[in-house]
């Protein structure tokens, strides 16, 4: 009720309860109920609409088993399948995560710090330009490139460098190029955003005290660029563990991304119960990376989205 | 240890425009000496070369007799306070000002009892583990200059750095960045627009306009012997009044103006002058007195039109003929009950306290 006189107090009658019922609809119909009913069903057998609500409508934990331990007539304990997918995917991801930060760091310094602001512009402008593709076609883009016949594999045969072609999609070149791509501005943004708004006094009285350009770095942009860089990490972390057309375009033909597990789930097998335990054990991952990132990084949560 | 610094047709070009124009000067390795100009003189660009933060054009710098232009910022033995101080936020107190020994590979202990020394020095006792922003302005002051002397520079450049205190502070720093000065006995450069910062700290001042120097010399002289109209209304206060001249001698001339004839000094004259020149006479308003007090060389039918009190001093506004103004300063001691608004009175002045100048740029009012 307070946040209801408030806003029409600031508002208006007419804005202030357009704002409050924007306000609740985004925060009930796309946010609780959505989950909750994920968890909810995650925790459901697999049953046709008929059967809903009858009998056989009880609360299980079989999805979560089935993660675990696989399907009853397997072979192995543990459904190892399933699970290393999952860890593959995790692992995958945090690599994705730290070579994202690895190639945006020194031009997001570059663009904020260094380069005039005409040039500085049209980097951000070249930046954004190739997001105005679709994600699917970026990634199609890429394996026209690094296919075994691709783009650079011809190109390399024909000026004789290599005899046979370099395999980049087997050996999974193509899914991390692809995912590091992918969510570049993710990281980009943020990480401009936090180096940007330090003084530029603070880099030459650095130098002026006799640092190396590595130790100004170290001590001082880092340290000043923290939220930046644990709010990019966990974002790109966050969409490229939950991403689904990158890893089915380029991923190697060992390679299966635990998203595809979902999808499988939820359209091939028609198991929606499934397919939301998947989706709730990727939610969970999710929230631990990112409270482990601020407690490593000693970042509070407001900072993070600042 | 301190070092002279020497800039040698030193000049700062961007694109056409001299920022800094073949500026010629010899600090003294232990001075204290100030560069004073209008923003956009130049200055701020000139401590920047001695710093290596900027390259000049045409000529070099020299600090102890060595040429610095192949030297980096982080190589040179000087040391930038700059006008924000730039203070590392994140950091301890104890941590700024340690930094530099701490880029340098200096292990912790070292640093310790470093920081712990320039903590005493600058009197910031029981300070060291707060952070920066914790701190009162003077403090974080006093944090800077710690910071900037810790690796032993043998100058230190300020950018202004106490612009952004209020009076009283500004004022007890000033005396407090001299000690200091005298105590670590390193060279100081300081640039300000502040005239009375520079007068009250300096050994000797350089005031600077348009990129160019105007007079270097002791604060006394400067501010007593103006040699550029320029210098004679930044440095103080100045009341021009425009002639021609009638009489020369080697130093003392006659300028006549539309409000009478009066005697006045030439300063390095060296024959630069002759009669029917176009000069200004100069005369500081605390020169000026009440012409019934004393007998003067010279003296002047005013109209008083405006008064202003100031404490120790009262200030009059008067009209002299019939477009021009003229300011003058009376101590509070003296009695001014016969003085009013709109009263005609005479006010003399000595022409050892005042001077002509050939025509040139005044400084203008900010």
């Amino acid at each position: 009720m307070n946040l209801f006189s408030s806003l029409i107090k600031k508002n208006g009658p007419i804005i202030g309860t357009y704002l409050l019922i924007a306000i609740i609809f985004w925060f009930i119909f796309l946010i609780i109920i959505p989950q909750l009913y994920m968890v909810d069903l995650s925790f459901r057998p697999n049953l046709s609409p008929l059967e809903r609500g009858g009998d056989k409508d009880f609360y299980t934990l079989e999805h979560y088993k089935h993660f675990l331990f696989g399907s009853a007539g397997s072979n192995n304990y543990f459904n190892v399948v399933d699970i290393s997918v999952f860890f593959k995917t995790i692992f995958i991801s945090i690599i994705v995560t730290i070579l994202n930060l690895l190639f945006c760091y020194p031009i997001a310094f570059y663009i904020a710090k260094v380069a005039q602001p005409n040039s500085a512009r049209f980097l951000i402008i070249a930046l954004i330009i190739p997001f105005w593709i679709n994600e699917l076609l970026r990634s199609f883009a890429l394996r026209v490139l690094l296919a075994n016949e691709g783009v650079i594999n011809t190109f390399l045969t024909q000026i004789g460098l290599i005899d046979t072609g370099l395999l980049f999609i087997t050996n999974n070149v193509g899914l991390y190029s692809g995912l590091t791509y992918a969510y570049l501005l993710l990281m980009m943004f943020p990480l401009y955003n936090a180096i940007e708004s330090l003084d530029k006094n603070q880099l030459e009285a650095a130098k002026d005290l006799g640092s190396s350009t590595f130790w100004t770095h170290i001590r001082v942009v880092i340290p000043h660029a923290k939220p930046g860089i644990v709010s990019g990490c966990t974002m790109v972390f966050m969409l490229t563990v939950g991403a689904l057309a990158t890893p089915v375009v380029l991923g190697g033909p060992n390679t299966l991304w635990f998203p595809e597990l979902i999808y499988q789930w939820f359209k091939m097998s028609n198991n929606w119960s499934r397919g939301a335990a998947y989706s709730f054990l990727l939610l969970i991952i999710s929230v631990i990376f990112v409270l482990t990132m601020m407690r490593l990084f000693k970042v509070r949560i407001g900072e993070i989205i600042k | 240890m301190s070092a002279s610094v020497e800039l040698k047709n030193a000049s700062v070009t961007f694109g056409n425009f001299y920022a800094a124009k073949n500026i010629n000067v010899k600090i003294n390795g232990g001075e204290f000496f100030s560069f004073l100009g209008p923003s956009g003189c130049g200055k701020t660009t000139l401590l920047r070369a001695i710093s290596g933060f900027q390259d000049l054009s045409e000529g070099e710098v020299l600090i102890d007799g060595v040429d610095m232009s192949r030297i980096g910022p982080n190589k040179r033995p000087t040391s930038l306070i700059f006008q924000n101080l730039a203070l590392f936020p994140l950091m301890s107190v104890a941590d700024n000002i340690s930094f530099s020994l701490e880029v340098r590979g200096v292990d912790k202990k070292k640093r310790r009892s470093r920081a712990n020394e320039l903590i005493e020095l600058m009197a910031l006792d029981g300070q060291g583990e707060k952070m920066v922003h914790q701190l009162s302005g003077g403090q974080k002051q006093r944090v800077a200059i710690a910071r900037a002397l810790a690796i032993e520079p043998k100058v230190l450049l300020l950018d202004e750095p106490l612009s952004a205190l209020d009076l009283k502070l500004r004022q007890r720093m000033r005396t407090e960045l001299r000690a200091i000065q005298k105590r670590v006995n390193i060279t100081f450069i300081y640039i300000t627009h502040d005239q009375s910062e520079a007068l009250t700290m300096s050994d000797r001042i350089a005031v600077m306009n348009e990129g160019e120097i105007e007079q270097i010399g002791l604060c006394a002289d400067v501010y007593n012997k103006p040699l550029t109209p320029f210098v004679a209304t930044f440095v103080g206060e100045n009341n021009s009044i425009d002639g021609k001249l009638t009489e020369v001698s080697s130093n003392e001339a006659t300028i006549s103006t539309e409000n009478g004839s009066f005697k006045s000094c030439l300063n390095n004259s060296d024959g630069k002058y002759s009669i029917g020149d176009e000069v200004f006479l100069f005369i500081r308003p605390e020169a000026l007195e009440l012409a019934k007090n004393g007998n003067f060389d010279n003296v002047i039918d005013i109209n008083i039109d405006t008064f202003e009190f100031e404490g120790n001093i009262k200030n009059y506004f008067a009209k002299l003929g019939s477009n021009k103004k003229i300011k003058f300063s009376i101590p509070n001691s003296v009695d001014t009950s016969d003085i009013h608004s709109g009263s005609n009175i005479q006010i003399g002045f000595n022409k050892l306290n005042s001077v002509i100048l050939k025509k040139g740029q005044l400084a203008v009012d900010t």
